[in-house]
């Protein structure tokens, strides 16, 4: 969007016009002759605060991540792993793997990436990821063998070693320089030398405002066409501007008046407005969509007991809970699977009491016969975060019905994110629900899935089940030796989740992204990505 | 009016009083019908409808307030949905009759606790110097303090419930009346009656009680009124920005809140509870206004915030 | 003179000094952690705890306390804990929109109420006077976030006169910076506007009755030079002063029209602080404010003087 043609949305009269007049003249003075760069102004679904995409696992700092990393590994829409950075090869005991990086691979600083870069990253990257750090314990040695190969080599067969590394979401590969990564990965980076398809222009950051992407002139991309994360990253534009609208709706008047080019998250309910710009397409970038889920605190009463889980997860059901949260039957669809619908290892094994749902007699029943006392459950509301806000509201009343005391507590997000950490007793700043939504490559697999971690109160995800015979079942899936053995144990690790109510899935939805049409070549894929886009005045 | 400013010299305490009108020197406070005029009229009216609304709100409101529908969201107003409904399918018609009582809670609640506490630390400011100074750069520092800066603070650490709202959005006002109490109690104590008093020895309970509080009820009446606005203004602005009541405990804040993505394809989610917000604020500073003439034309302490 | 101002730059400092450990007591007493938030949906015990530590959020309160108030001595404010941008910057980079948006909604509003406050005093009891009186009631009743949400629906999408949001820096040329800060500056000046027409009245009204008016009328003056170089100038005290408590007011105000139109200000810089327990950012940010509304006030007090000049210090 030029800033002419902004300014002509403004009709000056009088003394205005004289000093709109004077501007110009000032401005043709300072000569602004050249063509306009080609910008991109996308606003994303939240502001950019972190830099680091290894410290955190928002998703917008994730995206920052693919705009100035590039990933050892990349992800076709087949779901199968590609190489992207480097190519790999497994020795035949399965125990060895030897990663050669790609020729031309350069910092934004000049320098050439080499393998020392490229063991220091994956070497943070075990520090932090859920399914790197079950890896990283049959992890013998990760080390350079040249400037362009290094060899990792385990102590066990690992066979979803490669589909971890090559994941679109979560914790992706990023590969920054040796002395970046060897920042302790508790502590966020400082330097932002990448060597991936752009720059980031850090004199224009403004955190939670705006951040600004120069295209990486070095970067070389890759020969195929791009898909998902693998493939070529061809940069088509000068300049990507990431800025930041929180009221949605505001959002919806800036794509419709030709302010933005992009909007990432377009809300449901207001898809009326944008119906009739003909400059507009509404489009949802990815068939796999997102979960929405509850869960359950394991360490206090009343769900420490599995009866308790039980009962609620009957008590809740997913069309109700998805009508008020999207409202829309295109964009909202029930699931049975942990895993997300349409993904290689969903099933319907263990389903039944959610797809039923809600069925309030039958919870009511439960809850008598497990001796439920009426402690009253703290569920954890949002009130500020559109895609998490309904879910408790809805969720209350039903649990509700089912004969459960809720204390239902409103909450910003953030606070909800730090209360959620606490594995304090209720009374004491604890909690005993909340929900939350994740897009479904990061749940997609029992590896990849979050929830799926029965490590208790030291390693598992917040609820902090404490649940054994679910690790050994996520040890035998990583090191099973064929897809079909995979998705046999996908489902029993299934149907031990639901039997136990490890979390509660509520359903699937899509969040249409809407688009100007002057940009092109957009890379459908459940994260949002800028190379290949071109834009046209 | 300087030796007013100089005994509180770090904010800008002017009495503001002495700039009021001295339109109505000598006119009594006499209620007789005809003396009333058309707006304060019209205010009281209005004020007591929206208090039986609210009072009544169990009886009148045709639904559930918190009962839910999602498959009938969003509905235009109809017979049966008087002001249509919510994004949960909730009827903003019983909202809107329940969110009266949140808001007078909170602006009734807020004008009496400020009150409550602002009373005795004005005295007491006002009558011992040792403690006025101690006393006065606490309040001035509370009020450098932006009111909603602090209510968002107060709301995002303790949790929003109606009463951390209520706590954080008195917190603000309390110095406010603690500065006014204290200059009234400042001049008071000047004046000979009260002079004679500390010198034939009377007791100090006695002098606060008999002597100096009597002169600050009407201005902590008139302020009262701009406290109680003020409040449930803010109500609406902290729900705006996500620190306000939640969702069960509908108020006319947080159902414009929740209706603002709303605003251009269901105005009704905003208008509705804005109107009824707009005509309770109006109504509560009009009758403000004319109390502050009634009572006493030479306290027109205004409202600040 | 010198000597009163000297006083009164004392007399600000324990001001601040109650705001900055109050801030900090209220901040670090009550739960909340930055860490949860700067991690992310996935993030274990132990490594949200690695993160605590990196940040010296694990140290001892007291110990924190002092590590702050000693880098504020030395004019540090430290960085964000969640950007890990330098407090100073992030303040630098927020303050022109902020800025911006409140002198021009000072400059609407002395345009507008100062004469509206003259003329409803000098019409005292007529038509114009009431409706004044009942505009400015109207504005302190209706909030910001209407009143905002009405001009863009008006303004900027049915007539689409101005952008619906944003905001650009003078620097960019005058066109875009006034389409974008239009409106905003007249949302909150519509509150503002209310307070100073009613103070403007209501001094007017107190001053128009002193005998030096009826000697300036009675001497043949122009009604315009008897309202507006004789009555304004001695009424000025008490409108200066609601200026300055006007601020705190402003602030408020501020946050909300921020919000409104997207405009990247101190206000919003605020609120996600607080949400985002930014305790750097949010004690920088409140000791900024509280400063600024001490030195408007002392300016205000100084002024006096030069206003009336029946005022000595």
């Amino acid at each position: 969007m030029s800033f002419f043609a902004k300014a002509s949305a403004f009709k000056p009269t009088g003394l205005v016009r004289l000093a709109l007049l004077a501007s110009v003249v000032a401005f043709s003075g300072l000569g602004a002759g050249p063509v306009m760069a080609q910008e991109i102004r996308a606003v994303m679904h939240s502001g950019i605060r972190v830099l680091d995409p290894v410290i955190t696992t928002a998703h917008i700092t994730r995206n920052h991540g693919y705009m100035i990393y590039d990933t050892l590994l990349g992800m076709d829409e087949n779901l199968k792993p590609q190489p992207q950075m480097a190519d790999w090869s497994v020795s035949d005991d399965k125990l060895t793997y030897t990663f050669t990086l790609r020729d031309g691979l350069k910092w934004t600083d000049g320098t050439p990436v080499t393998s020392a870069d490229a063991v220091a990253s994956l070497k943070r990257w075990g520090e932090r990821d859920g399914g790197a750090q079950l890896l990283f314990k049959y992890l013998e040695s990760l080390e350079a063998k040249d400037d362009k190969s290094f060899v990792m080599t385990l102590s066990q067969p690992f066979s979803y070693a490669i589909e971890l590394m090559a994941k679109p979401s979560g914790l992706p590969t990023f590969i920054m320089p040796q002395k970046v990564a060897e920042t302790p990965s508790g502590e966020a980076i400082t330097d932002y030398t990448g060597s991936g398809p752009f720059k980031f222009v850090e004199a224009e950051f403004e955190p939670g405002v705006r951040a600004v992407y120069e295209k990486n002139e070095d970067y070389v991309p890759r020969d195929e066409p791009p898909s998902w994360t693998a493939g070529g990253k061809v940069v088509k534009v000068d300049k990507v501007t990431w800025v930041v609208m929180p009221d949605a709706q505001t959002a919806v008047n800036a794509i419709n008046s030709g302010e933005i080019d992009y909007l990432e998250q377009t809300p449901t309910d207001l898809l009326p407005l944008l119906a009739s710009n003909p400059d507009l397409t509404v489009m949802t970038l990815t068939d796999l969509g997102y979960q929405t889920m509850g869960r359950l605190n394991w360490l206090y009463p009343p769900f420490d007991k599995v009866e308790i889980r039980r009962a609620a997860m009957a008590a809740l059901g997913q069309d109700p809970i998805l009508a008020a949260l999207v409202g829309n039957p295109d964009y909202q669809s029930k699931c049975g699977t942990m895993y997300g619908c349409n993904t290689p290892y969903a099933t319907e094994v263990g389903d039944e009491l959610i797809m039923k749902g809600p069925q309030p007699e039958v919870a009511k029943k439960m809850l008598e016969d497990a001796g439920y006392d009426g402690t009253p459950i703290v569920l954890m509301q949002p009130t500020d975060v559109g895609s998490v806000a309904p879910q408790p509201v809805v969720a209350a009343q039903l649990l509700r019905q089912a004969g459960f005391t809720v204390d239902m507590q409103p909450m910003d997000w953030q606070t909800l994110v730090t209360r959620r950490a606490s594995q304090s007793p209720v009374a004491e700043g604890g909690w005993n629900m909340f929900f939350t939504n994740w897009i479904i490559p990061e749940v997609w697999s029992p590896i990849n899935n979050p929830m799926l971690n029965g490590g208790g109160k030291e390693a598992a995800w917040f609820g902090w089940p404490d649940d054994p015979q679910l690790d050994e079942m996520r040890v035998k899936f990583a090191a099973a030796e064929s897809e079909e053995e995979r998705k046999t144990i996908a489902a029993d690790i299934q149907k031990h989740a639901y039997e136990v109510v490890n979390y509660i899935p509520v359903g699937e939805y899509k969040i249409p992204t809407t688009i100007s049409n002057k940009l092109s070549g957009i890379v459908k894929m459940p994260v949002p990505v800028f190379w290949n886009v071109e834009k046209s005045e | 009016m300087a030796a007013t400013r100089n005994a509180s010299p770090a904010a800008a305490e002017v009495d503001e009083a002495a700039a009021e009108p001295v339109i109505r020197r000598g006119f009594l406070p006499r209620i007789a019908i005809g003396d009333l005029k058309l707006a304060p009229t019209i205010a009281a009216v209005c004020l007591l409808v929206i208090v039986v609304a609210a009072l009544l709100a169990p009886l009148i409101a045709p639904y559930d307030p918190i009962a839910m529908n999602p498959m009938e969201r969003l509905a235009p107003s109809s017979a049966t949905h008087l002001f249509g409904t919510d994004a949960y399918g909730r009827d903003v018609f019983s909202r809107t009759l329940y969110g009266a009582q949140v808001s007078l809670i909170v602006g009734l609640g807020a004008a009496f606790v400020a009150v409550l506490v602002g009373l005795p630390l004005g005295l007491f400011a006002g009558f011992f110097r040792w403690l006025d100074a101690i006393l006065m750069r606490i309040m001035d520092g509370l009020m450098a303090i932006p009111a909603v800066l602090l209510a968002i603070a107060i709301v995002s650490l303790a949790g929003s419930s109606l009463w951390t709202v209520l706590i954080a959005i008195t917190i603000p006002e309390i110095p406010r009346v603690v500065r006014l109490v204290r200059s009234v109690v400042l001049s008071a104590r000047e004046e000979p009656y009260v002079e004679a008093a500390i010198a034939v020895g009377s007791s100090l309970p006695k002098i606060m009680w008999r002597h100096l509080m009597p002169n600050t009820f009407a201005p902590l009446i008139v302020q009262g009124t701009y406290v109680c606005a003020s409040a449930i203004l803010t109500e609406a602005i902290l729900s705006f920005l996500g620190a306000g009541i939640g969702t069960e405990t509908p108020s006319w804040g947080n159902i414009m809140s929740e209706g603002r993505l709303y605003f251009q394809i269901k105005p009704g989610l905003i208008f509705w509870p804005g109107l009824f917000l707009s005509l309770c604020i109006l109504s509560i500073n009009i009758l403000g206004d004319t109390a502050r003439d009634v009572m006493d034309p030479r306290l027109g302490k205004k409202r600040e915030a | 003179m010198l000597a009163y101002i000297a006083r009164r730059i004392l007399a600000s400092v324990p001001v601040l000094v109650v705001v900055a450990l109050f801030v900090f007591l209220l901040l670090r007493l009550t739960p909340g952690d930055p860490a949860a938030i700067i991690a992310g949906d996935m993030a274990t015990p132990e490594q949200l705890d690695r993160i605590r530590t990196s940040l010296g959020l694990n140290e001892p309160l007291v110990t924190q306390f002092v590590t702050w108030s000693g880098q504020l001595l030395s004019g540090d404010f430290g960085r964000s804990l969640i950007s890990r941008t330098p407090v100073l910057t992030l303040i630098g980079q927020r303050l022109e929109p902020t800025l911006s948006l409140a002198l021009m909604t000072m400059l609407f509003t002395l345009v507008l109420s100062i004469p509206m406050g003259v003329i409803a005093a000098w019409r005292h009891g007529s038509l114009t006077d009431n409706a004044v009186m009942a505009i400015s009631v109207l504005g302190f009743s209706i909030p910001v976030f209407v009143t905002g949400y009405i001009l863009i629906q008006l303004f900027a999408i049915d007539l689409r006169l101005f952008p619906v949001q944003g905001f650009r820096s003078i620097g960019d040329g005058l066109g875009p910076f006034l389409a974008r800060i239009v409106l905003p500056a007249l949302t909150l000046a519509t509150i503002y506007i209310a307070l100073i027409a009613r103070m403007t009245r209501a001094a007017m009204l107190n001053v128009l009755d002193e005998d030096y008016i009826r000697t300036a009328r009675a001497k043949g003056l122009s009604e315009r030079i008897v309202l507006f170089r004789h009555a304004l100038r001695n009424a000025a005290v008490p409108i200066l002063t609601v200026i300055g408590t006007g601020f705190a007011l402003m602030i408020s105000g501020v946050v909300v029209t921020e919000s409104v139109f997207n405009i990247p200000g101190l206000g919003r810089l605020t609120v996600d602080a607080i949400l985002a327990r930014d305790y750097p950012v949010i004690q920088a940010l409140i000791l900024l404010t509280s400063g600024i509304y001490v030195v408007i006030n002392l300016l205000i007090d100084i002024s006096y003087a030069f206003m009336d000049p029946r005022i000595r210090y």
